[in-house]
């Protein structure tokens, strides 16, 4: 699916970043008491170099709050001014973790725009101080080093990063609606150069740490230790101290320079950059890409590309109070609370809230080797899973295991993985045709063809060779998971796990419970799907659970508006352009008209009236004729391998032309097209929290982006409906329920929170 | 982890059978010294065991290892190989069909010879009904070559086994890139000119680029002196000492050698040009000098330099090992018992050369000796800092209880008794026969020092590990 492309951009929030926790009043009494009792930061001379240990307590992350940038400037304060000191390392004493960026709650408590600046003020005059040091400040950086730990990395004078995996230095601002307003925009530019600042602040990439060392991000590089006289990561962050004394003495005495041998590339670009023409050049392209990417949807990107050329064209001065004033607007912007709620909404959904399971999943089987069965074994053998796929036949096996190698092949061609890795993590996968080796399985998970019968024939084949304890997952979108529990002798252990395509790439994972299933099945079944790297919801059972339920009604009206006249371009255009990262027709394509059909008469039998809107009859005809989408090469469009560009299919027509309706056209404006699709998927996601099958609106906000494709920038139905006002949204169903009658009729619960304004999905 | 892990598993057993075979020494040993025709002197035990033959070292020689691309730079491995069978015929006067079988360690393989301890004994005389093999397990393939003749000799398969080991550096195979030699096969293989002509259209320059052996390990794609820095680092071993370590090493072989005490080196005889007599890789030089040397793989603050590594060497050695009653029969006098052995195994990434911290616990229990116990330790140098942190891993209790599985630690060699006559850093290390070169160290100064027991430990590529106990053979 193409929508993960564009949500793609939001898995690299890293886990965890937040989570402010208790404690942090008592700080008050110790500021006043004593200078050594700080909470956040110690520091400890050897010879003549400070070593500041930046530790907050009780948290996996340090993170810039105003408890640790005070006791930051106290510390450096003291250190600036005690003449035995002549330079100063900075480093964190919790592994995996320099920085990882500043406290998001402390942004969020801010009332207005104004206070939002001064922060980002207090922020610019601290690191200026540092970046201005006599003493020279060398950054000692082991783990994340994110937004401002970044910015307060760029702004000392040298940095020595270790060279693993958990290092990644990057400036993910941008993803939840900001930019890097502590002095980022002005100095990133300088440091790495106009390009690659951009993309760094664009994209909101991490960049590992041998990139960030040939970029000059960092100056150098640590090896990381293997376990000696202590566990490997103690030795390895002492060994970095050690280093890092190390510079920062010969940085003291002059005995090494600052200055970085740049290579032909890097001066060729520079000199490139003196030229104002070439920079106004890059501006214009740069804007232009984003403007074509954001579709005007999200305005931080622009402000970034704002501040960046202020800071060049008019000096620092100007350049920290653009960034800082546009840093106050951005941080009051709906996006950005959107995007901030979806980053709290993944925290959430990245943890295990059943507990941990009795027993660990180390085997995993996996029935039927096609797209989804491949893509899950996927991700469980690179997680030192073992796993057996089996198949019904050798070549859907072959395909298969073939998808695997590729999968992970592909990340050796990307140097994410040795070629060593790849084979001994291939060598985690068995692909069989029968059942050896399922009495060891942990779990299966089933993902055959969608039908009932041959759901509960391997159920039941199944259930004849695993062990007692083993869970059965079935990977379905659309089968009410008790209807293939039913043939179960232990229904307590038969849950639902709902994958989205391609499962290497899609975050999501949507687990579905019966009213049997036990809860130890269910913490099973999380805590692999958290090992699988996954962002999960828990939803109850029911016709389409929740994602597939959704989408259903969005989509029997895109075959409505097909209906009505509007050619698949103008559809796709008109939702892609409301912040949906695929067009509506090409939806249908990727998804397969054939599942489409399947879930639209499923759903349809079960909802009757509500989900009714354009006729399955096209899909149907569609179907007949073989345009089963991008599978079968004909759709809406056709797809040509090779070729990007894709034309439509001229064959549909007729089809079209056959079951046309004629539009209403007082709900056909182009607003009112886009807003009867997402009204509709609103609704019924809210319907789904009134009724039961969504435990939280956070989940439905989760599931209904990283599954679907809900614009991030409205951060899913809940947090639209809080946003933009319950009342809007049922007015709008109000005028298309005049039209097209019960499909629009608003449910019960936003009708409550339309009725009285103070009800909010999130308080 | 899975590894430690499996390595703890593999761990018990092993010390149960040692216990088992403890308590019954006592009454072996009794039997044992009847069945001896030799005495012992000392009072401490023999390690002889019940129905299994005893193994020894009647002699075991090596030419001079020289530094790569000096006078050996002109020949073939199988040559190197030759002149050192040919030195253990000459030293040994063994006539040469009563050799069952050859048995040869290399590493880097010279595609040509691939058997190259085949064909060095083929040119050195040997009986043509004599067969030979190669073994190669990286550092210990002489360790290799050797345990693999006790086996023989200890399940009654032969009598006399000729093991070695033989590495040439200043030649190595070169060859060409997978797409040239793809093209260059299917022309072998085209028939017409047509074909042939299509085939040659599609060469490019870039085939003629040539792919060197690979000086990392291949699971890790680490170079091993890379992961030598990172393993002093993990055990805080500073440059200081490594370079005192590798200083120590150069003086004491330069006094073994002055001494005369490296009496297994033999002379030979390049041809073209001059008689090599004694390794050339030994120069003591001061701690200023060696100070004064950048770091050659963690730059530019790494603790691994030139100075305190082993330097790539080109030798051979090889050693005549017999059945005790064989070796009397034939009225030699053998230098050393050959007893226990172990090979151990463990992370390539980290721990890529702490074998001998591994293998000398095991092999201790097994014998049923103690730290103490032991007279002369040959540990190969492949690094300074590798030795220093094995050192300071076998002293670690901590290291022992959550990698080793073990309780306690087996507590680090006394440097008194520690490579007296210099060691791999010194000497040179040919690779593949580094291994005989210790055993005859250890069994050497045993003789002249008066001990009983050697213990002789390396470290390999691919994190294996092997350690050996020497008996000195009574006088």
């Amino acid at each position: 699916m193409v929508a993960s492309r564009a949500i793609g951009s939001l898995r690299r929030f890293t886990a965890s970043r937040t989570l402010r926790c208790p404690g942090y009043t008592c700080r008050n009494f110790s500021a006043s008491s004593a200078l050594l009792t700080r909470t956040h930061i110690n520091y400890g001379v050897k010879g003549d170099v400070a070593v500041v240990r930046i530790n907050s307590p009780n948290s996996k992350v340090n993170t810039l709050s105003r408890e640790l940038q005070s006791e930051f400037i106290e510390v450096m304060n003291e250190i600036w001014a005690n003449d035995q000191i002549r330079s100063a390392v900075l480093i964190s004493s919790k592994p995996g973790c320099f920085i990882a960026g500043a406290d998001i709650n402390m942004l969020a408590s801010c009332k207005s725009a104004e206070e939002v600046m001064q922060l980002s003020q207090e922020g610019q005059r601290m690191f200026e101080k540092l970046e201005k040091s006599t003493k020279p400040i060398v950054a000692a950086i082991s783990g994340s080093c994110l937004g401002g730990g970044l910015e307060l990395a760029i702004s000392c004078q040298y940095r020595i990063a270790t060279k693993d995996r958990k290092t990644v230095l990057g400036t993910p601002e941008v993803l939840l609606g900001i930019l890097p307003g502590a002095g980022g925009t002005q100095r990133l530019p300088k440091m790495v150069g106009v390009p690659a600042a951009f993309d760094m602040m664009l994209t909101g990439r991490n960049i590992r740490a041998d990139r960030a060392k040939k970029m000059g991000l960092v100056d150098q590089l640590v090896e990381p230790l293997g376990p000696g006289l202590k566990p490997s990561e103690e030795r390895t962050i002492e060994y970095l101290e050690e280093v890092a004394v190390t510079f920062a003495k010969e940085l003291s005495d002059k005995k090494i320079s600052l200055k970085r041998d740049k290579g032909l590339v890097e001066k060729l670009t520079s000199y490139a950059m003196s030229i104002p023409f070439v920079r106004q050049q890059i501006y214009k392209k740069v804007e232009e890409k984003v403007r074509k990417q954001t579709k005007g949807l999200y305005p931080a990107p622009l402000k970034i590309i704002d501040a960046v050329k202020t800071g060049i064209e008019q000096g620092n001065d100007a350049g920290y109070v653009s960034e800082s004033q546009k840093f106050g607007e951005l941080a009051m912007t709906k996006e950005s609370k959107a995007l901030m709620g979806l980053y709290h909404g993944q925290v959430l959904c990245k943890k295990n809230k059943f507990g941990t399971p009795q027993k660990d999943v180390k085997h995993l089987a996996i029935l039927g080797a096609g797209l989804m069965g491949a893509g899950i074994a996927q991700v469980s053998v690179d997680k030192g899973i073992k796993t057996i796929l089996k198949d019904a036949t050798l070549a859907g096996l072959d395909r298969g295991q073939q998808q695997v190698f590729k999968g992970l092949n592909d990340k050796v061609k990307k140097k994410a993985l040795t070629s060593f890795e790849r084979d001994s993590i291939f060598s985690n996968l068995t692909g069989q045709l029968d059942y050896q080796g399922f009495e060891k399985a942990d779990m299966v998970i089933e993902a055959v063809f969608e039908d009932l019968n041959l759901k509960h024939r391997v159920l039941k084949e199944v259930e004849a060779v695993v062990p007692d304890h083993c869970v059965f997952a079935s990977n379905t979108s659309a089968l009410p998971i008790s209807q293939i529990a039913s043939v179960s002798k232990r229904p307590e252990k038969v849950i639902g796990m709902h994958y989205f395509s391609p499962v290497d790439k899609m975050q999501l994972l949507e687990i579905i419970t019966t009213e049997k299933t036990s809860k130890d099945t269910t913490a099973s079944v999380v805590a692999v799907g958290l090992k699988q790297g996954k962002v999960i919801v828990v939803v109850k059972d029911g016709p389409g659970f929740y994602t597939t339920r959704c989408l259903a009604p969005m989509m029997s009206e895109v075959l409505r508006i097909l209906q009505e006249g509007v050619d698949p371009k103008k559809l796709d255009s008109l939702t892609t352009s409301f912040g949906f990262p695929v067009g509506a027709a090409t939806l249908v394509d990727e998804v397969g008209v054939d599942v489409a059909k399947h879930v639209a008469e499923d759903l349809g039998k079960a909802f009757g009236e509500r989900f009714e809107g354009g006729s399955v009859d096209l899909l149907k005809q569609m179907v007949s004729r073989g345009f089963l989408g991008r599978k079968s090469g004909k759709g809406f469009y056709i797809y040509q391998e090779g070729t990007k560009n894709k034309s439509l299919n001229s064959d549909m027509d007729g089809i079209l032309a056959s079951l046309k309706v004629p539009p209403k056209s007082d709900v056909c404006s182009d607003e009112d097209l886009q807003y009867r699709l997402v009204t509709r998927f609103v609704n019924e996601a809210i319907m789904c929290l009134q009724e039961g099958i969504l435990a939280t609106p956070a989940e439905g906000d989760i599931g209904a982006v990283f599954g679907l494709g809900f614009p991030p920038c409205l951060g899913g139905p809940f947090r639209y409906v809080d946003l933009y006002g319950a009342q809007k949204i049922v007015d709008r169903l109000r005028k298309y329920e005049a039209a097209y009658g019960k499909p629009f009729t608003p449910c019960q619960l936003l009708i409550d929170h339309a009725n009285s304004p103070n009800k909010k999905f999130y308080q | 982890m899975t590894s430690i892990l499996t390595y703890t598993l593999k761990n018990l057993p092993s010390t149960s059978k040692w216990a088992l075979r403890f308590s019954l020494r006592p009454l072996s040993c009794s039997s044992q010294l009847r069945a001896a025709p030799a005495t012992q002197t000392k009072s401490k035990k023999t390690l002889a065991k019940p129905n299994i033959r005893n193994i020894v070292v009647v002699e075991g020689v090596r030419i001079p290892f020289l530094q790569s691309g000096t006078s050996y730079k002109e020949l073939m491995p199988h040559d190197l190989a030759r002149a050192a069978l040919l030195g253990l015929l000459h030293r040994t006067s063994v006539p040469k069909d009563v050799v069952d079988y050859i048995i040869f360690g290399t590493v880097i393989q010279e595609v040509k010879t691939s058997n190259v301890a085949r064909e060095a004994a083929l040119g050195a005389g040997f009986s043509d009904k004599t067969p030979a093999h190669t073994v190669t397990m990286a550092c210990i393939s002489a360790n290799q070559a050797m345990t693999t003749g006790v086996g023989l000799i200890a399940s009654g398969q032969c009598d006399v086994v000729v093991a070695g080991g033989v590495e040439l550096m200043s030649d190595v195979p070169i060859r060409h890139s997978r797409k040239m030699r793809k093209m260059l096969l299917d022309l072998n293989k085209a028939k017409t000119l047509g074909q042939r002509l299509s085939l040659i259209s599609k060469f490019r320059l870039n085939f003629l680029s040539p792919e060197l052996p690979a000086v990392a390990e291949f699971s890790t794609s680490e170079t091993m002196g890379h992961s030598a820095d990172r393993l002093a680092a993990a055990f805080a071993v500073s440059r200081l000492d490594q370079d005192e370590y590798a200083l120590r090493s150069h003086s004491l072989a330069k006094k073994a050698q002055d001494e005369g005490l490296l009496s297994d080196v033999v002379p030979f005889k390049v041809p073209g040009k001059d008689t090599v007599t004694k390794d050339n890789g030994i120069r003591p030089s001061s701690l200023e000098q060696m100070a004064k040397l950048k770091p050659a793989f963690i730059k530019p603050y790494g603790t691994v330099t030139a100075a305190n590594s082993s330097f790539l060497t080109d030798g051979a050695s090889a050693m005549l090992i017999m059945a005790e009653e064989k070796a009397l029969a034939m009225g030699y006098k053998p230098k050393a018992y050959l007893r226990d052995f172990v090979y151990v195994s463990q992370d390539p990434k980290d721990q890529l050369l702490l074998g001998p911290t591994y293998a000398t616990p095991k092999v201790l229990e097994r014998a049923g000796l103690t730290m103490t116990d032991i007279d002369a330790f040959e540990f190969h140098e492949a690094f300074s800092g590798q030795i220093l942190a094995n050192f300071k891993a076998m002293d670690s209790d901590w290291f022992a209880q959550n990698y080793m599985g073990r309780k306690t630690k087996v507590g680090s060699p006394p440097l008194e008794k520690f490579n007296n006559w210099g060691g791999s850093l010194s000497l040179g290390h040919p690779f593949g026969a580094t291994g005989c070169r210790l055993v005859m160290a250890a069994a050497n100064r045993l003789r002249k020092e008066g001990g009983q027991y050697g213990l002789v430990a390396a470290c390999a590529a691919g994190g294996q590990g092997h350690a050996m106990i020497v008996e000195a053979y009574p006088k």
